[in-house]
């Protein structure tokens, strides 16, 4: 079953074509993870997957994408739309208040006022985080505080909390340390169970470790898209083969 | 001889740097020196809380002023902080780029223009409207109120829009990412983050409210009594020493001083709020 279908995707910014007819299929519960080397446009992609990219002045896409086979750039509601296609940052953001109100933000966004029932999906959206016990005796401490590797699980749960179908992360693990980065791709293993997730990665490994499906982009287009294992054993193509083995990028 | 000059050059620095430290210690020096002794001569209760003010008949209670001071100046809050506010984000979030580069220069020319300027406004538009629409005689605190709201609408406009163009664009996307609209994603996730910096935006348009003088007398009505209601009369501390100073002699005079103590006072509790605002901003 395919979550997200791509269909013949162009985006522009502004006369620079970014991406060029990218056509991909995004299995539903599975981790698709997208490589390349830097500037290849695996973060437009991953943006226009929940139209973070209307926020770039002069953005402009051809084509079609597909959630659930609904066009996300046609009536769907902008809002609802990145409720479903949850997002976490390279940097990790948590907003400036406290743990239980970064993880309530988006449940209080879509209407949930009950505090028993707050109480309840920051529990659990930690515990699917696995930042729970870390964190369960500082609720109501400013977020700001902890380290950057609980940061970014903490946005990880932040995200979890809306209850969202897929969950897009842009080189979640740059920034951590390789005890904080097991940790998340732990955890990104485990939430595939439930959600769908498309990963941006630099790391051969890390791409190997966790995805099951890899997608190699070079100068806006994609090169290589297939099971995980084929790319990284035998690919098709000889540019992925040089890319993966280190020769360029 | 490089080293010759250089030596030179920090002995001038330093100079101009103590004109101004200079001005302030002699400004205290004067103040408390000519202040203090009236104050106590006439009994600092009796000074502070007293609410008479007939300098014919001895009599110099300057606690309506204080109260008036106070009442115009939260009445100058309660006008201006949320149109500012609101503006600041507006401009900061929300606006069209033509439309922000007119407001911009707008705003900067507001807070140029010499108070009398505002006064003269307000006595010519401010005091027969609220005369018309309120009653009474149209000089009076609200009035005071509106104009210096507008006044210090300059100051929390361009403090708080700049802290808000501050805040790092990562909260503001983090807010959409999780489906938030543009609105809710400015106003819950944004100017929390700019907060402390708006605070200070208030503190300071709180200063100048305090401090303004030339406006508020012409248009305050400045009855040294403590108003009854919003449409009544009323005098600050500062229009009380401009208004009697020309004439004052011997204690009369003093008490004035005395005034310019208490109004100093005031002054500097907001300033040393707002540097720990700052500082608390820093950590
Ligand atoms: N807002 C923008 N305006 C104009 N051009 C942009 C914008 N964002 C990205 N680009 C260009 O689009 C291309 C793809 O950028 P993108 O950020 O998607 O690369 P990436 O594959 O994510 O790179 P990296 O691995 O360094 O993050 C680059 O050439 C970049 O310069
Ligand atoms: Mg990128």
């Amino acid at each position: 079953m395919d979550k997200i279908t791509v269909e013949k995707l162009d985006l522009f910014y502004g006369s620079f074509q970014a991406l060029k007819e990218i056509t991909l299929n995004i299995p539903a519960n599975e981790i698709t993870a997208l490589i390349g080397p830097s500037g290849c446009g695996k973060s437009t992609l991953l943006k226009s997957l929940n139209r973070m990219n209307d926020l770039v002045e002069g953005c402009r896409i051809e084509g079609s994408i597909r959630l659930d086979r609904e066009d996300i750039y046609g009536d769907m509601d902008v809002n609802l739309l990145r409720k479903r296609v949850g997002m976490v940052f390279q940097k990790p953001n948590p907003f400036p208040m406290s743990i239980y109100d970064n993880i309530a933000f988006g449940p209080r966004t879509h209407g949930i006022r009950s505090k028993a029932k707050l109480d309840n999906i920051v529990e659990r959206s930690l515990r699917d985080a696995a930042i729970w016990d870390e964190v369960k005796d500082r609720l109501k401490k400013p977020a700001l505080g902890m380290s950057g590797g609980q940061q970014q699980r903490l946005c990880i749960a932040r995200a979890l909390a809306v209850a969202p179908e897929v969950l897009l992360m842009d080189e979640p693990t740059s920034a951590l340390d390789p005890i904080s980065t097991a940790k998340v791709e732990e955890l990104a293993m485990e939430l595939k169970k439930q959600y769908t997730i498309v990963i941006v990665t630099h790391n051969m490994q890390q791409a190997v470790r966790i995805s099951d499906k890899t997608a190699f982009f070079l100068l806006g287009e994609m090169i290589e898209f297939g099971e995980t294992e084929k790319i990284f054993s035998m690919p098709e193509n000889k540019k992925t083969e040089d890319y993966i083995t280190g020769r360029f990028g | 001889m490089i080293n010759w000059k250089e030596k030179l050059m920090k002995v001038v620095f330093l100079a101009a740097a103590c004109v101004s430290i200079a001005a302030v210690v002699l400004i205290c020096i004067f103040l408390f020196v000519n202040g203090v002794p009236a104050i106590s001569e006439i009994g600092v209760f009796r000074f502070l809380f007293g609410t008479k003010w007939k300098p014919a008949n001895h009599l110099y209670g300057i606690w309506p002023m204080i109260v008036g001071s106070v009442y115009v100046t939260a009445g100058a809050l309660l006008a201006g902080v949320p149109v500012g506010i609101l503006t600041a984000v507006y401009m900061a979030r929300f606006c069209p780029r033509w439309l922000y580069r007119i407001m911009k220069s707008s705003i900067s020319l507001m807070a140029g223009i010499p108070s009398v300027v505002y006064g003269f406004f307000g006595l010519v538009v401010l005091v027969p409207f609220i005369r018309e629409t309120f009653g009474g005689r149209g000089m009076s605190v609200l009035t005071a109120s509106v104009l210096l709201g507008l006044m210090i609408l300059p100051t929390i406009i361009s403090v708080s829009e700049t802290s808000i163009q501050a805040v790092p664009q990562s909260y503001y996307e983090g807010g959409l990412a999780l489906g938030a609209s543009h609105e809710r994603s400015v106003f819950y996730t944004v100017l929390p983050a700019a907060k402390s910096g708006i605070f200070a935006g208030v503190v300071l348009g709180m200063g100048r409210a305090v401090g303004e003088t030339m406006a508020v007398m012409m248009v305050a009505g400045n009855q040294a009594v403590i108003p009854r209601n919003l449409t009544a009369g009323v005098r600050t501390l500062t229009t009380n020493i401009v208004m009697e100073m020309g004439y004052s002699t011997d204690l009369h005079r003093e008490a004035l001083i005395g005034t310019a103590v208490v109004l100093f006072l005031f002054i500097l509790i907001i300033n040393l709020s707002l540097s720990m605002l700052k500082r608390k901003e820093k950590e």
